[in-house]
């Protein structure tokens, strides 16, 4: 091969071989999302789809081991916690969702954010007690669908509660219990976040977790 | 054989064209540029837009025609080499030229500072004092930015925060812009409208809305991982249809108003025990 040849292919050679790099960090990591997670059937008596969630304070270095101390949603799939944030729901149908909030209170930046929006009834049960809104300072977490008008805050473990959560999974430590039910419309995938500045020690609160697919903010995908 | 005059040629191709095109931007293009015409702002912005590109034409031509003019009628015939005409100076040309470009940049800069004036602000943000002020009654409405979606306050009907935005036909709005995190931008396209949304700032933007129509709002400030889902519809209705909504509203978000902070121009939230 001439010199000339030889240099063409070694051009060649070397920008198909950051193609190929590109198309593989574009394929594998520039798009990767967390696993979807399905909607399991509802009991018979309620009807639509249920979904489990929880959220921690520190995800731990079984789900994260890059950011063991991210706060973190996790979801319940076949009795077991995944770490993921996108969730399938079938259209037109109804969602009961139960949280298991296992964090402290950080407080709401918008108090506005502290009233039920969207769910079936205008409310959410906090611990059994049915509400249509929690004092904005109590508000760990928020729960929200903007394109539904879903807008669910979530009231925090009390600082002072014995026997706290210290990385997930949290089975049996203190913790409230939230359930509300919202209404899908037609098939779409719709963006839910938390509204709460929750992530420790980022400016604004917004960042890291805030910020990351697969710990405060995902997809709900309507199918 | 007499030798071509291509300066008088290129002219009159150059201002056959023109005449044909002029017409042809102002009075079929003009109509159908953005942003459309649903607000007195939005069709202020059609008008200038139009302006703008009438005085445009005619320079791209000049610029276009010559290129292939140049390209056509200068163009080495085959054989030898020939050594074009060697060129001077012309004190009249180049006289014409710096005086015809100085006039049309300043009368664009008079132009747009005066439809600023007129618009008062034409549909951008004024900071928190602007200088012209529209007369007569304005509907206050606050917009507040926050990662990552607008809410909006309403001073006048009790301070109640609504989740969508509508305003009444009509009615000359004036809405104060600001942001409670980090920097969005308020930009409601139909509307022809767009104001920074700065934290501890008020951007005050006016607008007329003059039809009834959905509009499409976007965060125009990069703002973070959710910055292009910022976004939602908007309405423009009927007086009454105005009146009745912000009712509604009042009703359904009285808990949400007991808590809300008084109004104020900005709000500086109070740190959050995580954020630094």
């Amino acid at each position: 091969m001439s010199n000339t040849g030889r240099k063409l292919f070694g051009v060649i050679a070397a920008v198909a071989a950051v193609g190929v790099l590109i198309g593989l960090y574009v394929a594998t990591w520039a798009t990767s999302q967390p696993a979807i997670v399905v909607a399991s059937a509802a009991p018979p008596s309620s009807g639509g789809s249920q979904l489990t969630l929880e959220t921690v304070a520190a995800i731990g270095p079984k789900y994260s081991p890059s950011h063991p101390d991210w706060v973190s949603y996790l979801v319940r799939r076949n009795g077991k916690w995944v770490r993921s944030t996108v969730y399938q729901v079938p259209a037109n149908s109804v969602v009961h969702v139960t949280i298991y909030q296992y964090d402290g209170d950080s407080g709401l930046r918008n108090p506005f954010l502290s009233q039920v929006q969207g769910t079936v009834g205008g409310t959410e049960t906090v611990d059994g007690k049915t509400t249509r809104a929690i004092p904005p300072e109590e508000a760990s977490h928020t729960f929200i669908i903007p394109q539904l008008g879903v807008f669910v805050p979530l009231p925090g473990v009390a600082e002072e509660a014995k026997n706290q959560c210290e990385f997930a999974p949290c089975e049996g430590t203190a913790h409230r219990t939230i359930t509300f039910s919202f209404r899908t419309g037609k098939k779409g995938k719709y963006r839910w976040q938390c509204f709460v500045p929750c992530a420790a020690g980022f400016i604004d609160g917004f960042g890291g977790p805030m910020q990351t697919f697969g710990y405060m903010d995902g997809f709900i995908n309507v199918v | 054989m007499a030798e071509t005059n291509h300066a008088r040629r290129f002219v009159t191709i150059w201002l056959v064209c023109s005449l044909v095109a002029l017409p042809l931007v102002i009075f079929v293009l003009g109509p159908i540029l953005p942003p459309g015409k649903a607000s007195a702002e939005a069709s202020g912005q059609v008008t200038d837009n139009t302006v703008l590109l009438a005085m445009a034409t005619p320079v791209l031509l000049l610029v276009v025609i010559y290129l292939f003019y140049a390209i056509i009628a200068f163009r080495q015939p085959k054989g030898g080499v020939l050594e074009g005409p060697a060129v001077r100076g012309d004190a009249r040309l180049q006289t014409a030229w710096i005086v015809i470009t100085s006039v049309l940049v300043l009368s664009l800069a008079a132009y747009g500072t005066i439809r600023l004036e007129q618009g008062y602000g034409a549909g951008s943000g004024n900071g928190p004092t602007p200088l012209v002020v529209p007369k007569g009654p304005k509907l206050q409405v606050q917009v507040i930015a926050q990662q990552w979606a607008f809410t909006y306050r309403y001073p006048s009907y009790g301070g109640v925060e609504t989740t969508h935005l509508e305003l009444p036909v009509g009615q000359t709005v004036e809405l104060h812009v600001t942001s409670i995190d980090v920097i969005h931008s308020f930009w409601a396209y139909q509307l022809g409208i767009k104001a920074d949304a700065n934290p501890g700032v008020d951007n005050i933007i006016f607008v007329k809305p003059t039809t009834e129509e959905t509009f499409e709002i976007h965060c125009a400030e990069l703002c973070g991982v959710w910055h292009g889902y910022m976004y939602d519809h908007g309405h423009v209705v009927s007086q009454g249809a105005f009146e009745t909504w912000i009712h509604q509203q009042q009703a359904y978000f009285a808990p949400a108003t007991k808590v809300l902070p008084p109004y104020a121009k900005t709000y500086t939230p109070e740190p959050t025990r995580r954020a630094e």
